[in-house]
């Protein structure tokens, strides 16, 4: 039953064949069977999760009508508020903090029917491309153990690639949802900045940050996609406009006569060659099926990965400010008489990671009278010739592609000392945030060197994500034929599972 | 190669209101000259008369009508205090320091 995909699954649902609980049960049993080795979960939530599943099933047998992902459960990142469940983003200054509300992705989850199993691990405050800046310990990738399954979402991408939940939920404010996705060989969408409310997802860089939904095809992806977005007045910068036919694109899966942009900058030296190879191959597939391959160039796309490192880190050093040990989360050193800016700085010391403590030193400084032009003025102005670049690229093509990130998943440990190589992991996916447009990865085969799965990445305008879906479902499609089998059946079986 | 000293991170850790330990100081003053120099890429490329985004939006004021709304309860407020005495938040002394 898990191994099934979430539109088979809600079909099975409806025809009556399953129960929301017999089908919630059985993802509870994986996570028992196999998460002490892959650790996507921070907590899991058994209880709520069956007692919402119990009501969805009540109300189908009252013949109410459903969402079409009603009954099936998803796995949460853990940096969206969900009322009277522990949220902690990551981070031990949150640790044991129960929020008093909802995020509003949280409450479209429950209104749809949705059973919402727990919620995953990702990096602090989701700054990180690894899950191993983790204030509670990496997550494993399901494909191989020793290697990180990517981050800051690694935990949910981990989750839907090991069969623990058909859906789950993820960040992406520098590629957190597209690169996890890619290194675990499954389908993430980042949406348009502004289609999925950001009430109640805690906060990073605002001007980057978007929720989005992971899935292990385009077409459950897309069905998730559908639910969490829309507009919603607690969020001021929501779109006020109707979500794009996202699940219709992806049914429909048709490229014939579309014009696809390959980017010059975002391909060739510093990519893995299988990489290089499998993305080249998808490409020529799309043409097989009657797409019309261009070549554009966005030279600016050379200094994104600078200019974020600035902005988000900015961003970061005040958002993070709330943490202040005074109205919720974790307080150190609250003795007789000493000062509130002491308490302060002993809990924000003894609560935050080394990243994040790295990026807020760098966001202050970045802001410094003195630096500030030098810095934050130019990454802003940096941030105008990426938009440039991408509106001339959209002028020849409806969609731009790449590979998601320049290698697969790469060994726990290996780069966590080394923050610059860290950060070069998200070089193709940042130039999507700073302009706040939509994108998509989807595997694209697996990597001959190393057998672990490669990301191909679209790239749609803003408020226009059902090209994502259109062009990925003609790709996957075309792909799933060539292979025989879906990509997650080439995976290791994890101990423990039946 | 850019550089900021153990002093230089130590003042920017005080205005983060960050009491890192000596270590943490040593370290990350080591590897901020690498971090500065990836991210100073930004002022190579000409960016005269480019004007500066900081939102990807066109950003408005968004009003709405001032009507009387549910809220969090005082006891949902509270419900994540550290410290709390008489329904309010107790926090340390923030007037006049200690010492």
């Amino acid at each position: 039953m898990i191994n099934k995909t979430a539109a088979e699954m809600a079909d099975s649902l409806a025809k009556g064949e399953t129960s929301s609980v017999e089908l919630t049960q059985a993802h509870l049993d994986r996570v028992a069977a196999v998460d002490g080795q892959v650790k996507a979960f921070l907590h899991v939530d058994s209880e709520g999760a069956l007692a919402q599943a119990k009501e969805v099933d009540a109300r189908r047998a009252k013949g109410e009508k459903l969402s079409p992902i009603a009954g099936i459960p998803l796995a949460l990142k853990d940096v969206l508020a969900q009322k009277g469940v522990p949220t902690t983003a990551g981070s031990k200054i949150l640790q044991g903090w129960l929020p008093p509300y909802d995020s509003t992705v949280v409450s479209k989850l429950k209104s749809a029917g949705v059973v919402i199993m727990g919620k995953t691990n990702m990096d602090e405050f989701a700054m990180g491309s690894s899950t191993e800046n983790s204030g509670y310990g990496p997550t494993f990738n399901p494909w191989d153990l020793t290697r990180t399954p990517g981050g800051s979402s690694g935990g949910s991408a981990a989750a839907v690639a090991s069969f623990e939940s058909p859906l789950a939920i993820g960040s992406d404010t520098g590629g957190s949802i597209r690169q996890p996705a890619a290194l675990t060989g499954i389908v993430g969408v980042r949406p348009t900045y502004g289609a999925v409310s950001r009430f109640g997802l805690i906060a990073y860089s605002s001007s980057l940050d978007q929720a989005g939904p992971f899935g292990r095809t385009v077409l459950d992806t897309a069905l998730l996609h559908e639910v969490m977005a829309g507009h919603d007045p607690k969020d001021a910068t929501s779109i006020n406009a109707p979500v794009p036919a996202v699940v219709a694109a992806a049914k429909s899966g048709d490229v014939k006569g579309m014009k696809i942009g390959v980017i010059k900058q975002l391909q060739g030296e510093g990519y893995q060659k299988g990489v290089q190879t499998r993305f080249d191959e998808s490409l020529q597939v799309l043409a097989d099926l009657g797409a019309e391959i261009v070549e554009v160039d966005c030279p600016s796309f050379e200094y994104a990965l600078a200019a974020y490192y600035l902005i988000a880190p900015s961003e970061c050093s005040s958002n993070l400010a709330r943490f202040d040990a005074m109205r919720y989360g974790l307080r150190t050193g609250d003795v007789d008489g000493a000062s509130a800016e002491a308490v302060m700085s002993a809990t924000r010391n003894a609560g935050f990671g080394r990243e994040v403590k790295r990026r807020i030193i760098l966001g202050t400084y970045a802001l410094s009278s003195g630096y500030y032009d030098a810095y934050y003025g130019s990454a802003q102005k940096i941030r105008t010739l990426i938009i440039q670049d991408y509106a001339k690229a959209f002028a020849q093509a409806e969609v731009l592609v790449s590979p998601t990130a320049p290698t697969t998943a790469y060994k726990i440990g290996e780069k966590v000392d080394d923050p610059m190589a860290m950060y070069l992991g998200d070089v193709a996916t940042i130039p999507v945030n700073l302009a706040g447009i939509c994108g998509m990865s989807l595997p694209a085969g697996l990597a001959d060197e190393d057998n672990l799965p490669v990301g191909f990445q679209i790239m749609a305008p803003a408020m226009q994500d059902q090209r994502l879906y259109q062009a990925g479902a003609a790709l996957e499609a075309a792909l799933l034929s060539k292979w025989g089998a879906p990509i997650l059946t080439k995976a290791p079986e994890l101990k423990g599972a039946k | 190669m850019s550089s900021l000293s153990r002093d230089d991170v130590a003042k920017l850790a005080g205005l983060a209101r960050i009491e890192m330990t000596e270590a943490e100081l040593v370290e990350l003053s080591s590897q901020f000259g690498m971090i500065l120099d990836a991210v100073a890429r930004v002022q190579e490329m000409d960016l005269s008369g480019v004007k500066a985004t900081s939102h990807p939006q066109p950003l408005e004021n968004i009003a709405r009508p001032d009507v009387v709304q549910p809220s969090l309860s005082p006891e949902d407020a509270l419900s994540g205090a550290p410290a709390q005495e008489e329904s309010r938040f107790r926090v340390p002394q923030i007037l006049g320091e200690a010492e």
